[in-house]
């Protein structure tokens, strides 16, 4: 075929085709770019996290013992940060062990769990099986505004009611009814003791958590706290995203198992449920994601006290809450506990990476048995 | 029968009329009514389906529904079992009985009923479980849980389903693995586990290649010795070789004719009946 037939045909590349070509590639190259974006800025986040984190290590960011070659003195010892009981960086006698804060976060995204997992689930149960459609159109829509309260405004519902009415009620009508040792749980939560005391409302107890925000009082959190606010707050993440997973759920399943008998309960648990299991699955793991993650209103339900207790009344540190002090910005550019952000942000940052990798390996999982 | 299976209502059947299975017209004798409705009518909201539907429905035979769509075939058939209660709209007035209960009486429970009245659905409905666990359901929800009673259970089911030579070796692999036609005499097998005493089946091959569909036409003739099967069907052929009774609504959800099978595709009395399978309409 010679070149002018080409022409001719319309469909050689002298005309106007050759610019869309061109036009095509252009857009192709600023689709890529913006994708390439978030890529860029999680590899930029990693290094950056990483690069920080080794001068807390090792004295000196990778790059300065990569380029400058310089002294390599170790501050802080692996075996101190990952086995030591005690995390106090700024502190007068600094000590680095993890374990406290890590411990935090893990008590509170299980505990969260325990909240959110099971009302979560039967709420789904509920909207998806249970409630009739315009019950459904009515309450789906408030979970989802729920959803998208902002942490902050979670944290002043645990400071002013989660914590003083909820937590304090549990410890003084549930855990000590007869009152008697309602001190010992009193001293680990002076805050709300005082609070119970004066008889103080709302408004009293933002001003208190105001205070203790700054550092003057220390108190009136307590790991509960944090699990309830955190739970309550996870709890539309895992209804929705559930409820999403078995509304999808073709009828005829529901039908087939209706024609045999069976109850609505045994085609809820034995038939939607495990159909809807790999996205049941999914809003768990997002749930729990979030709960690690999640800071302002962890910090202000549990406080900032590193403490390695099993006791729910006491107060308690996470990471991020760790994260969020620090960002008070007392501490200068340079020093160790500055550096110790880092390590600590890595290390979150490598948790909620293993979730989600943990996250995909299910979905894979269950879509493999169940289609 | 099977090599009488044509999915063409062309000339030919106009001219000869319907072939009548010889072996079915000689067992025309009526047996006890197993299900009688009386003056039912359902509604959707405003719309009515079922128009005052009187009907005897007998033990141990084959009663074919016939109708154009919209005639309110299926959901006769989902008013036997109260599988209607599940739209919302529906509103049932007049009785149905069931061995002379009416089911709508407010002492019913539609669980305990739908345990004696199985139904088969238009396309393959099987549970994203084993092969196993799809036919043991029933029983399992039932409360029996004892394994060998079950692994009894199951086989008799796939035996009376057709379907135990084909999947005895992998009982355990999912349902959802099997072909279409093997996926709705699994769903059959599903139903007979729980030995019901009807078999509602709501077009039950209408998805199927003609060969599977052919399969299950069989498998119905087995059935009805031991149940009574009540098939809504869209093939008049389908109709004429299996059934015993011939049912046909017309649009509105009215009966206009039914009679044995022989009767109305012979010498059907209303002429719309008439008219309907000789395919002036519908």
């Amino acid at each position: 075929m010679s070149t002018e037939t080409q022409s001719e045909s319309g469909i050689s590349g002298d005309d106007g085709l050759e610019s869309a070509h061109e036009a095509n590639r252009r857009i192709r190259r600023l689709l890529f770019g913006c994708a390439a974006v978030t890529v860029a800025t999680t590899v930029a986040i990693f290094l950056v996290l990483f690069d920080n984190a080794a001068s807390y290590f090792f004295g000196a960011r990778v790059s300065e013992i990569l380029f400058a070659g310089d002294a390599f003195e170790r501050t802080v010892t692996f075996i101190e940060f990952f086995t030591g009981t005690r995390w106090a960086p700024d502190h007068s006698t600094p000590a680095h062990g993890v374990l406290p804060i890590v411990w935090g976060t893990l008590a509170i995204t299980i505990g969260a769990g325990l909240v959110s997992i099971p009302i979560g689930t039967a709420t789904a149960l509920y909207l998806s099986e249970y409630a009739s459609t315009e019950t459904r159109n009515r309450l789906k829509p408030i979970l989802e505004v729920l959803a998208g309260i902002p942490t902050i405004v979670y944290g002043y519902f645990a400071v002013s009611f989660l914590t003083p009415v909820v937590v304090d009620g549990i410890a003084r009508h549930l855990v000590d009814p007869v009152g008697r040792g309602v001190h010992a749980v009193g001293t680990a939560l002076p805050g709300s003791v005082e609070i119970r005391n004066a008889e103080v409302h709302f408004g009293d107890a933002v001003v208190a958590a105001g205070e203790s925000m700054i550092g003057i009082t220390v108190g009136r959190y307590s790991m509960l706290g944090g699990i309830l606010v955190v739970g309550v707050m996870t709890i539309p993440m895992v209804s929705s995203i559930s409820e999403d997973a078995m509304q999808a759920v073709p009828d005829e399943l529901r039908n087939g198992a209706y024609a045999l008998g069976a109850t609505k309960y045994q085609v809820s648990t034995r038939i939607v449920l495990p159909a809807a299991v790999s996205g049941i699955f999914a809003s768990y793991i997002l749930a729990l994601s979030r709960a690690i993650g999640e800071t302002m209103a962890v910090t202000l339900g549990a406080g900032f006290n590193a403490n390695l207790t099993a006791n729910p009344f006491a107060e308690i540190m996470t990471m991020t809450a760790y994260l969020v002090s620090m960002a008070r910005g007392t501490s200068a550019v340079g020093t160790v506990e500055y550096q110790s952000l880092f390590a600590v942000g890595l290390l979150l940052f490598l948790m909620t990476l293993t979730m989600n990798l943990l996250n995909d390996r299910l979905k894979q999982r269950f879509q493999e048995v169940y289609r | 029968m099977s090599s009488n299976m044509t999915d063409t209502p062309d000339e030919t059947l106009i001219e000869t009329g319907f072939e009548v299975e010889a072996d079915r017209t000689h067992e025309q004798t009526d047996t006890e009514a197993i299900l009688q409705s009386e003056n039912l009518s359902v509604n959707y909201g405003d719309e009515q389906a079922l128009d005052d539907v009187t009907i005897e429905i007998p033990e141990n035979r084959v009663t074919a529904i016939i109708g154009p769509s919209g005639c309110g075939k299926s959901t006769f058939l989902r008013s036997i079992n109260r599988m209607n209660d599940r739209i919302r709209s529906c509103a049932v007035d007049g009785e149905l009985y069931f061995h002379g209960k009416n089911v709508y009486d407010d002492d019913v429970d539609p669980v305990a009923l739908r345990r004696k009245i199985g139904q088969v659905f238009q396309a393959p409905n099987p549970f994203p479980k084993s092969i196993y666990d799809n036919v043991a359901y029933g029983l399992r929800i039932q409360g029996r849980d004892d394994e060998v009673d079950l692994d009894e259970a199951v086989e008799r089911a796939l035996r009376g389903a057709a379907l135990w030579d084909e999947v005895s070796h992998q009982l355990d692999s999912s349902g959802l693995d099997l072909s279409g036609g093997q996926q709705q005499r699994l769903c059959i097998a599903r139903a007979i586990a729980t030995d019901p005493e009807v078999l509602l089946m709501d077009e039950p091959t209408s998805a199927l290649d003609p060969v599977a569909a052919s399969k299950i036409e069989d498998l119905i003739d087995e059935l009805v010795e031991k149940y009574t099967v009540v098939i809504v069907t869209h093939n008049m052929q389908q109709a004429a070789r299996i059934s015993d009774k011939t049912a046909v609504f017309l649009t509105g959800g009215e009966l206009v004719e039914y009679d044995d099978t022989a009767t109305v595709f012979e010498n059907p009395a209303d002429s719309r009946v008439e008219d309907y399978i000789t395919g002036k309409f519908g």
